[in-house]
């Protein structure tokens, strides 16, 4: 594997490396764990949570452009989707 | 069918899945690892060629608009399904709104809540606007911009003020707004035919300073008109359902 990043700006290949894979680790715990919460509203404010692990990952893999889509879209607009979803139909489901 | 037969169609099933997924794993390129030449050559020249320095929206907007056009299109039908779907019909007598939960406790929106969503309100407007009208010079556009101006609706609605985000997005207003947005970002490419260049072409003065304001030619009208489409279409979604949860709350209490 070469450099994992290539900046201008010198950051340490060993020191990227760490982060990305820090990252990958976190972001499949985040994922794993909206699978497995069951209560819904707060399978909703981890799947936000995730949206934000999701977006400092695309960051530290040199996608500003996606991790903005991704925090505004994964980590605010679908969730608010969703609980308003949740908020509308939360007596029929009982 | 008998659960045993549904479980053997079910295994040889998850077998194939397994075996196809571990043969295409096996054959992806290395971690990191880029082919083709298309991205370098993107890097080289596209500073050089628009003078917009926001290289990811010179491949959106630019070189590959036409791409875009077709996304911005398919967020165009989302928005127009819902208001398609959820508008009343001739014939049809809209249902006085029924608390479907009279026995929840709504709160009061907590003090800090407000706070917070008023404080934040302001910023979030100008950085949705510096992110859609300056793509040229941003790694982001019309897109993530037009969604950030849509979460400054959502956070009036936070900060407790319903009939203030009623009142700054009327349904009528944001409709037009999203068909303004759509149907000039397919004009700006349709100018450009006009002037018997090819579609999309960018044919506005690029500018001579890469990275100024003024450069990008197109590139910033392009995504501004994204950014209008985005964010009415955001606003349009996030409206009918906020307005399907809250009728119902105010007629319960």
């Amino acid at each position: 594997m070469t450099a994992a990043v290539s900046t201008p700006y010198s950051v340490p290949v060993a020191m990227m490396d760490i982060l990305q894979v820090t990252l990958l680790i976190l972001v499949a715990a985040g994922a794993t764990a909206v699978v497995l919460i069951r209560e819904r509203v707060r399978q909703v404010l981890a799947l936000s949570v995730y949206g934000v692990l999701l977006a400092v990952l695309f960051l530290a893999f040199q996608a500003p452009d996606v991790t903005l889509s991704e925090l505004t879209v994964g980590a605010v607009a679908l969730p608010v989707v969703l609980l308003l979803t949740l908020a509308k139909i939360r007596k029929r489901e009982e | 069918m008998t659960p045993a037969q549904r479980r053997l169609v079910f295994a040889l099933g998850a077998a194939g899945l397994a075996a196809f997924y571990l043969w295409g794993l096996f054959g992806l390129p290395g971690f990191g690892s880029y082919p083709g030449p298309y991205g370098f050559v993107i890097n080289r020249i596209a500073v050089g060629q628009t003078n917009a320095t926001g290289v990811v929206s010179t491949v959106n907007f630019d070189y590959r608009g036409f791409d875009t056009v077709g996304e911005e299109f398919i967020l165009f039908a989302a928005a127009a399904g819902v208001a398609t779907v959820l508008r009343r019909l001739r014939g049809e007598r809209e249902r006085p709104a029924v608390d479907e939960a009279a026995d929840r406790q709504v709160r009061p929106t907590s003090s800090a809540v407000r706070m917070i969503a008023l404080l934040f309100t302001g910023p979030v407007v100008v950085m949705g606007w510096w992110l859609a009208v300056h793509a040229q010079t941003n790694p982001s556009g019309g897109f993530q911009g037009g969604v950030v101006l849509a979460t400054a609706f959502v956070l009036i609605y936070l900060s407790g003020e319903f009939l203030v985000s009623k009142r700054v997005s009327p349904v009528d207003l944001t409709e037009v707004v999203e068909a303004v947005g759509a149907g000039g970002f397919a004009a700006v490419g349709v100018s450009a035919v006009a002037m018997g260049l090819p579609y999309l072409k960018d044919f506005l003065p690029l500018g001579t300073v890469p990275g100024a304001v003024s450069s990008g030619g197109t590139i910033p009208l392009i995504s501004f008109f994204v950014g209008l489409e985005v964010a009415a279409a955001f606003i349009l979604i996030v409206g009918e359902l906020l307005e399907q949860t809250l009728l119902i709350r105010q007629e319960g209490q």
